[in-house]
């Protein structure tokens, strides 16, 4: 066993999309024929989408990677001697001198396709639960005090400090408060919340279990969504094998305190990401908003003091812990402190996830790390923030990744999502599709969102059918006026960002 | 896979998440897992075992896209139609499959085979376009991929 030549293969939703379960199963295969005695990690992803299936061999303690695998790749590859780290055409060299890898600012996926992300010895053993540690040893106000210092904002979209967020939530009344988690990543172009719960949920777990020793909660919910049927099992399986040795239920590591999680799986709608319409849904009912306040910190779920966080935010918190909040805000710039999860989508030639501290620019990751388009084409268009986030053009593309800069030049960084399009991109039709999309989720409460986006549809099929140009124009624009003043969540709040920044920046394609 | 209507294993899935109100969502998602629908008898007796009206659990029903009210087909084939599988020809991928399954999207054959279905991401962004076959998700699908895939799928 010991001697057994260790080969990892990812069981992560985008390398098993393109064929890394048969990849495994093939290599498997082989090593049966060539009577050579291997064990097969199914690993999480480096992040590395565009090599992926990327199959690494441990060859004298060091990953030598090879991408990407096809599974009608595997018969030549060990031919070429796999097993030993042979040279292959898709030979790429040990695993940390990849440059793509190598020039990121990993923290909070420093263990992402390192380790196996279902045992608990590889966990423990590359720092895991050294975060929850350091809270037991040093108590909650240390815990708040950590967490505001490292200057973390939530990374589901929004930017609220965190360290306020479960100030309030610890100093609110009440025995009873809960830890959510929003694993419900609605947003087109995003997926990090998706590769940290496939390749190191134990991360997000003894997220929420600082979260919950440091507000007093002693209950959590995930709330996952069902588009992720690979993460639901993962993360279901660590959440047992978490519970199995102790690090979740009663008296936790001698501790006193008691934590359970519990797993929800939602059913196909994108408003469920907004908090209050995922507490309504956690609470059984439809995933309609709530009014703001309160504010869920005060009344959340079931009515309780509720600290609402998203994967990526409570996935930071372990190494704030256990590095310390400084060394975190020691990373960034401004206001913005501490690295981002990028994820490279749409018509890219490398795209994946990037985490890097935050002041980048856009250019640099779309050029430096991205190849440009995959396509070959020119970058056309850039939506940046989800379906909700604005579309800016070539120009544009200089503006530093941070949040107040982002917001000055008419964007938002959101969850971090970046959607590449070329020169062949309709302008017109991805604004149409802006209020289509909010026509299709809106949850119904408020008429600006529930109307306004179906109007939105209408107003903008006239300008570019040529009706009334300037009419309609000015109608659109009193349209996303009243949506974003009017609107009682983002979801009619935002939507007008894509459409306005397309009419703005892409005039050309509403009057053809 | 979908399975005939049974009442006293529906009492079971019921019973499984302690027969709680706050649970229906969840409760709902496992009759969909296990019939792949929600039928009307279903509903009444959901509402019956919760001591809810049958309005308040056809409230949360006809909320959740995946809380489908017909049989679908015996393959479910989704096809992503957000941004960023738009940017890598989600649109003429769509196309294609309404035209080759011979449907149009959010319906299901006449035999009963596929029911097609748009998705609105399926967080596998870096390799768009992205379709899902039941629970299996693909990437980087041209109209090719999708034929064999379908095939496949058989």
């Amino acid at each position: 066993m010991s001697d057994a030549i260790r080969i990892y293969v990812p069981r992560e939703a985008a390398a098993v999309s393109l064929g890394a379960d048969d990849v495994a199963a093939r290599i498997a295969e082989a090593a049966d024929k060539h009577k050579s005695d291997i064990e097969i990690v199914r690993n999480g992803s480096w992040g590395i989408a565009w090599l992926e299936p990327l199959v690494e061999v441990s060859v004298d303690g060091q990953r030598i990677a090879y991408g990407p695998v096809g599974p009608d790749d595997v018969d030549g590859l060990v031919a070429a001697g796999l097993f030993d780290g042979g040279d292959h055409r898709l030979k790429l060299g040990p695993t940390e001198e990849i440059d793509w890898l190598k020039n990121q600012d990993r923290w909070t996926f420093r263990r992402c396709g390192l380790i196996d992300p279902l045992s608990l010895d590889d966990y423990e053993a590359n720092g895991g639960f050294a975060g929850l540690r350091t809270a037991f040893d040093k108590g909650t106000a240390y815990v708040l005090e950590q967490v505001k210092a490292s200057g973390l904002r939530g990374r589901g979209g929004a930017g609220f400090p965190t360290g306020i967020k479960w100030q309030t939530v610890a100093d609110a009344s009440g025995a009873q408060k809960y830890i959510t988690c929003n694993a419900d990543e609605g947003d087109s172009g995003t997926f990090s919340d998706r590769i940290l719960m496939e390749s190191d949920p134990l991360t997000l777990i003894e997220g929420m279990l600082i979260a919950g020793y440091a507000v007093g909660a002693n209950k959590g919910y995930i709330y996952l969504r069902a588009e992720y049927p690979l993460t639901r099992q993962v993360l279901g399986k660590a959440i047992k094998l978490a519970r199995s040795h102790g690090w979740l239920g009663e008296n936790i590591e001698g501790s006193g305190f008691d934590f359970e999680i519990d797993l929800h799986i939602g059913a196909g709608s994108y408003i469920c990401g907004e908090e209050t319409a995922m507490l309504e849904s956690l609470e059984g009912k439809a995933g309609v908003i709530r009014y703001r306040p309160p504010l869920p910190a005060i009344e959340g779920l079931f009515g309780k003091p509720t600290v609402v966080n998203n994967v990526v935010t409570l996935g930071s918190v372990p190494d704030i812990l256990a590095l310390g909040g400084e060394a975190y805000a020691a990373h960034g710039v401004g206001r913005s402190k501490g690295t981002l999860a990028f994820q490279l989508a749409g018509n890219i030639k490398r795209g994946g996830l990037v985490e890097k501290a935050f002041g980048l620019t856009l250019r640099e990751l779309i050029e430096d790390w991205g190849g440009g388009t995959a396509s070959g084409r020119d970058v056309r268009a850039v939506q940046i923030g989800g379906p909700l986030g604005a579309y800016f053009p070539e120009k544009l593309l200089d503006t530093p990744l941070d949040y107040e800069a982002f917001i000055e030049a008419g964007g938002m960084i959101g969850h971090g999502g970046i959607v590449v399009f070329d020169d062949t991109v309709d302008m017109s039709a991805q604004a149409r599709f802006a209020m289509e999309f909010c026509a299709i989720e809106s949850c119904g409460k408020c008429t600006p969102c529930r109307i306004g986006s179906v109007r939105g549809v209408e107003v903008i099929d006239r300008i570019v059918g040529n009706e009334k140009r300037e009419d309609n124009l000015n109608l659109l624009n009193d349209l996303c006026d009243t949506m974003i003043d009017g609107s009682l969540c983002a979801m009619g709040g935002m939507t007008p960002f894509p459409v306005r920044s397309a009419v703005e920046h892409f005039p050309e394609d509403f009057n053809k | 896979m979908a399975t005939k209507y049974d009442s006293a294993i529906a009492t079971e899935i019921i019973n499984s998440f302690g027969a709680a109100p706050e649970m229906l969502v969840q409760i709902l998602v496992a009759f969909v897992e296990r019939y792949s629908y929600i039928s009307e008898e279903a509903i009444r007796q959901i509402a019956n075992e919760l001591n809810l009206s049958r309005a308040e659990v056809h409230g949360v029903v006809s909320f959740y896209h995946d809380f489908r009210t017909e049989p679908p087909g015996k393959r479910i084939v989704k096809i992503c139609q957000a941004e960023s599988c738009q940017a890598m020809g989600s649109r003429e991928l769509t196309s294609h499959a309404e035209e080759k399954i011979g449907v149009a999207i959010n319906q299901t054959t006449d035999d009963g085979e596929v029911t097609l279905e748009p998705v609105y991401c399926l967080g596998n962004c870096a390799c768009s376009p992205a379709i899902m076959i039941d629970e299996q998700v693909y990437g980087r699908v041209d109209s090719k991929k999708f034929d064999s895939l379908l095939e496949k799928h058989q």
